[in-house]
């Protein structure tokens, strides 16, 4: 095509997560909060970017409840978390669903089918189902973004908090968006009492429940007439059930067959569905994950087929979408295995794994890039659960092991996962010692390293690395009761560090050692805000 | 698929710019008006592990992801990564790789993967003021020139052995 006649205008190429942001921002979201993690990163720092208010909460469970309480005031907000920031915040979820919102809140969970960065493989499409919360699932970024837009809407047409999800695929694949505004302005914010819907004390609680499954049914309602479901009808053989990535790689693998694409996946569109089954000879559910869909539907009387176990696990592409409706169940071939990741050459953490393999520790791990420290050729871990899990696991191990083998227990937790879920781990090494005592290593490298270099509430900048209030660690854990506070730099100072370590396992005390050396990546990037800062003061002055 | 449809993967290790080529060239295929998906993971591997990224563009693109054994072309821009790529060039499938270029005439050698695009770029039915426009648009300004003149590289040598 001629450059000259090319029209670009009106047409944007936009990942998932820059989809969802730019909704966000049409769409005058006064608060959008959450915390990093991969896939669901990019959707704050690019509302952030594009002139957004948005913010880093310590964790998704107060991210949800700061989301909750802008929505009470009438806001419309956005909350962002990856699958398992989720079951942080499934607390406030649950009892959001009961309480309802004033203005709208529209809770983005970015699943990982295949585990691309992740620690499991949950499917967050029974959230919706557990928690009884409306669903979209989008397709690609013009789904993103439209299905934002609509989530809001609907969020404030029933007062009801409402479920974007998401999955790797979508929030990191570009596709083509035609932006178009359509939704009324947003309110502005004003407190006004309702105790009886906020207060969730029993009495208050159980006419709530009824009111949300009351609720429920009129979305379902809507759904069936309103909803933002597509039938494409062709021939009559074959029918496929889709949502979101799933409808994509389907409609490549079959595109004759006839579809129903399901945007809004809970609660779903029955009759809508049901009329399509019957207007099929054979019906087939493709879904990434487990069979969520096609046991709702065999649930409530309709035959369809659904997957064998084997495509449960990893995401869905076209081949293995044509596997399965090809009744195709033999051993699919293993994918080329490419070069694992590694620490950075010259990472600070790189000395951290080097001493606990060499004094033999019995290592309770945590969430974040020194994870690595399982890999060759430190092999220097031996747990990894989820954010935080380092503490509670590593006091778990002390409380039971023969002395001997408890001494050399510690947890490794990075600064980032301290703040998020290791401040309680900490409250209960105080409150439940060990009798061996028990040794905490915080990784301290500045930053939220994994997901790309977030800042967090220890850094002291916020998401738009702005100076803020910052947590000092050592202050923290001293305040707390911890008996030997450290602070170390493992790349300046390794035997020192060395020294203290063996120190702080013999000494059978509460130790907190923060080993503290900015990650490489991000040195340069804190010079760069902190010289723009200064000019910005230089310039006030 | 529809014979109208490209897909191209490019493979590498993290650090390399696999992402950022396949930005440039989503971006130049897209600037063109013809529909564009581009697919990738990110996360753990970007730590040093192997990156692919996927880009396909034609009239209309469903899935995002390139289907297994049916890329047009495979760009690898580390040599120890063709071996566990090359699987997914389908037949007729063009391999490009690292020794189209003389990787010691670059200026700055951070801009391989765009002396690559220019490689690339000769198979391809997008005009170069695209492919200016896609880098300026995807890189930062103080990088645009050293850039462009490995873009020009790429270009000239695929031409000489085209």
């Amino acid at each position: 095509m001629d450059f000259e006649k090319a029209n670009v205008a009106e047409r944007l190429l936009l990942s998932g997560n820059e989809a969802v942001a730019r909704a966000a921002l049409d769409a005058g979201v006064s608060l959008g909060t959450g915390y990093p993690g991969t896939p669901s990163t990019e959707i704050l720092e690019n509302f952030s970017r594009m002139g957004g208010p948005a913010q880093w909460a310590p964790n998704e469970k107060v991210a949800m409840e700061v989301a909750l309480g802008a929505s009470f005031a009438g806001a419309r907000t956005l909350v962002t978390m990856k699958h398992v920031g989720l079951n942080v915040a499934a607390d406030p979820l649950f009892t959001a669903a009961h309480t309802g919102v004033t203005g709208a809140m529209v809770i983005v969970t970015a699943d990982d089918p295949g585990m691309a960065s992740s620690q499991n493989e949950q499917d967050n499409r029974w959230y919706a189902r557990a928690a009884g919360m409306p669903m979209f699932e989008p397709s690609d970024s013009q789904e993103a973004y439209d299905f934002t837009l609509r989530a809001i809407e609907l969020s404030e047409e029933f007062a009801a908090p409402v479920m974007l999800r998401m999955t790797t695929r979508l929030c990191h694949s570009k596709t083509v968006v035609r932006p178009e505004r359509s939704i009324a302005e947003a309110g502005r914010p004003e407190f006004h009492r309702n105790i009886k819907g906020r207060v969730m004390i029993p009495a208050y609680a159980r006419p709530a429940h009824k009111r949300l499954r009351e609720r429920l049914a009129r979305i379902a309602r809507w759904n069936e007439t309103s909803g933002p479901n597509d039938t494409i009808q062709a021939g009559k053989d074959l029918g496929i059930i889709a949502s979101g990535i799933a409808y994509a790689h389907a409609r490549e693998a079959t595109p004759d067959a006839s579809f129903l694409k399901i945007g809004l996946t809970w609660p779903l569109p029955t009759e809508t569905i049901a009329k399509f089954v019957r207007s099929v000879n054979r019906c087939v559910v493709i879904e990434e994950g487990d069979p969520v869909l096609v046991e709702s539907l065999r649930a409530a009387g309709m035959t369809v087929e659904g997957k064998s176990e084997q495509y449960r696990f990893g995401e869905l592409n076209v081949n293995r979408v044509r596997r399965i409706l090809s009744g195709d169940d033999s051993v699919e071939a293993a994918a080329a295995k490419g070069k694992p990741p590694q620490l950075c050459k010259g990472c600070p953490h790189r000395v951290s794994f080097e001493i606990l393999r060499r004094l033999n520790c019995i290592v309770a791990g945590d969430i974040g890039c020194y994870t690595l420290g399982v890999l060759p050729p430190f092999e220097a871990m031996d747990t990894c659960i989820c954010m935080g899990a380092s503490i509670g696991v590593g006091l778990g191990l002390r409380h039971v092991l023969p002395d001997e083998q408890a001494r050399r227990v510690v947890s490794v937790i990075g600064d980032s996962t301290f703040v998020h879920s290791g401040i309680t781990g900490l409250v209960e090494m105080v409150y439940n010692p060990p009798k061996t005592g028990h040794v905490v290593l915080i990784l301290d490298n500045g930053t939220t390293a994994m997901t790309g270099l977030q800042e967090h509430p220890g850094t002291g900048r916020t998401l738009a690395h702005q100076p803020t209030g910052q947590i000092v660690f050592e202050d923290l854990a001293g305040a707390l009761g911890i008996e030997r506070v450290e602070v170390v730099d493992p790349t300046k100072d390794p035997a020192g560090y060395e020294r203290i370590l063996i120190e702080a396992l013999d000494s059978g005390k509460l130790c907190v050692i923060i080993a503290r050396r900015p990650c490489l990546l991000v040195a340069g990037k804190v010079r760069e805000y902190e010289k723009k800062r200064s000019a910005e003061t230089d310039a006030h002055e | 698929m529809s014979s109208s449809v490209t897909n191209v993967v490019i493979a590498g290790l993290g650090g390399q710019g696999v992402l950022k080529a396949s930005d440039i060239l989503a971006e130049a295929a897209f600037r063109t008006g013809l529909d564009v998906k581009k697919s990738e993971i990110h996360g753990m591997s970007q730590r040093g592990g192997s990156v692919t990224s996927d880009v396909r563009f034609g009239d209309n693109i469903l899935s995002p992801m390139v289907p297994g054994s049916e890329a047009d072309f495979l760009l690898v821009l580390a040599a120890d990564q063709v071996e566990t790529n090359k699987g997914l060039l389908g037949a007729g499938g063009v391999l490009i790789c690292t020794d189209r270029i003389d990787e010691n005439a670059l200026a700055n050698r951070r801009s391989l993967n765009v002396a690559m695009l220019g490689v690339l770029s000769r198979y391809l039915e997008i005009d170069k003021p695209f492919w200016l426009d896609a880098i300026r648009s995807s890189l930062p300004e103080k990088v645009y020139d050293v850039n462009v003149k490995a873009f020009e590289m790429g270009r000239d040598a695929a031409a000489e052995s085209y």
